[in-house]
């Protein structure tokens, strides 16, 4: 049985009687994938970490005991509506670049009181141990769904951060010579039975980038896109990005605007 | 006469200009490069077997690097890199190729090494399904490599087959520039012995590649 199988099975949550039917019928993984997709259409996990996410954003929290609710996350304080759409973008006030992980850093030292290191200790969920930053992620993106990406590069800072992220995708290094290029500069690729996405192609990137965050049905939790590019330069055997580092919003830049015009609809399911 | 020289006035006027346009195109293109590095030293950080000195290019990574997206790599720089490169290429002293392709099947199909999650004492894999077809009771392969089913069938069960699958595995930047194919000998991400093993799952007559 092969790990993804495995962790497909081993995932626990409400739809349990629709996993068990699926699992009795095992054919190719795309069309088991695919089939259950379908069964869970009305009922995808990641609402819980929408639900929490929503939660957290109201909750008093941190030194200040202050919510984020005039958190500046690119449309203006408080306005959460269509705001994932629009970044990374340029924040005057941290003369910064800055995606939306990033931005909660900030939101949570300001308004909150809660230190860098804090606001980024639990960054990537693990069962029990739950990621604040994933649950706000998850909410404050869906409330963007339906809506079209369209990310800015009027601000000098924002080309700059456009044109370092591409240098970043190409950058070819390490012990494999990988570049995040390697797989993602071709259309129509595959790693073993996984569809590539090409990343300089509208069409492809913005297929990737609007189904961001996704409930990932192998590791039983909603990961970003900042864990996509983390896990990423793993297996390019890279070192660490640091998250919610200006280098990964630089990235996330390049990945961004090549989406714009794309319909958002995440958080999504994937496998 | 007098349009002739309009017309030579023209084309040097407008080599000048794609000169100037080209020129500055790639003035600001080495400082997003220089900009781009920078950063990742700013902000990626060692973890485990991946440290930070990984973000340094040798020449072959560099020269990969300036000539992708739509900078096509020149024939010349190409037979350039593929001639440093062959002279890396270290072929086993005893002069055997060929190992055990029931070995090379795992090889080919462990996607471990290298990472920082990987323990650096195991083993590393190839990890060659993950880019090409071998054989046909393998359904989970990727495209990003050519298939490579019937591969010593197709070209013959020569030693000089053999030699070149050794070295393609061993540095594949020896045959064809800037592949996106790992140099896995040259790099030390294969053992000797795992490249011998690999090059019988190709060369090997009995090999299920062969079937």
């Amino acid at each position: 049985m092969n790990p993804m199988f495995r962790g497909v099975l081993v995932v626990g949550f409400s739809a349990v009687a629709a996993a068990t039917a699926w699992a009795q019928k095992p054919s190719n993984t795309v069309q088991e994938i695919e089939r259950y997709r379908e069964l869970l259409q009305d009922g995808n996990p990641a609402e819980l970490w929408e639900a929490r996410g929503e939660a957290l954003w109201k909750e008093q929290r941190g030194p200040k005991h202050a919510s984020l609710e005039r958190c500046d996350i690119g449309l203006g304080p408080g306005v959460v509506k269509g705001a994932y759409t629009v970044l990374p973008r340029y924040f005057a006030d941290t003369d910064k670049v800055q995606d939306l992980e990033s931005r909660l850093v900030t939101c949570m030292g300001a308004l909150q009181g809660i230190s860098e290191s804090d606001a980024k200790k639990v960054h990537f969920g693990n069962g029990p141990k739950k990621s604040v930053m994933e649950a706000v992620v998850a909410w404050i993106t869906s409330e963007s769904r339906g809506m079209k990406m369209n990310v800015s590069l009027d601000n000098p800072k924002e080309k700059e951060a456009y044109e370092i992220g591409k240098k970043m995708f190409f950058y070819r290094a390490g012990p494999h010579d990988f570049s995040c290029a390697t797989c993602h500069s071709h259309d129509g690729l595959r790693i073993r039975l996984q569809d590539l996405p090409n990343l300089t192609n509208p069409r492809d990137a913005q297929r990737a980038y609007t189904t961001w965050p996704g409930y990932r049905v192998s590791q039983g939790e909603v990961r970003t896109m900042q864990h996509r590019i983390f896990d990423c330069y793993r297996q390019q055997r890279f070192p660490e990005p640091g998250y919610a580092s200006d280098a990964v919003s630089a990235l996330t830049m390049y990945l961004a605007r090549n989406a714009n015009g794309g319909t958002y609809n995440a958080p999504a399911l994937k496998r | 006469m007098e349009k002739t020289y309009q017309r030579m006035v023209l084309a040097a006027g407008l080599a000048v200009a794609v000169g100037m346009v080209g020129c500055a195109a790639m003035q600001e293109t080495d400082k997003s490069g220089e900009e781009a590095l920078t950063l990742m030293k700013k902000d990626f950080k060692s973890r485990g077997q991946a440290t930070v000195d990984r973000l340094n290019q040798d020449d072959v990574q560099a020269l990969c690097t300036k000539y992708s997206g739509d900078a096509a790599l020149p024939p010349e720089e190409a037979r350039r890199v593929e001639a440093a490169q062959m002279a890396h290429v270290k072929y086993p002293a005893d002069g055997k190729l060929l190992g055990d392709w029931k070995a090379g099947e795992k090889v080919a199909q462990a996607g471990n090494g290298m990472q920082w999650s990987d323990n650096p004492s195991k083993p590393g894999g190839g990890n060659c399904y993950a880019c090409h077809e071998l054989t046909k009771a393998e359904l989970s392969f990727g495209t990003i490599g050519p298939s490579l089913y019937h591969f010593g069938r197709n070209r013959g069960f020569t030693a000089e087959s053999q030699k070149y699958a050794y070295g393609k595995v061993y540095n594949s930047e020896a045959f064809a520039a800037c592949s996106s194919m790992p140099r896995f000998g040259a790099h030390g991400i294969l053992t000797e012995q795992q490249i011998k093993d690999v090059v019988a799952l190709l060369m090997d007559p009995h090999s299920p590649v062969n079937q």
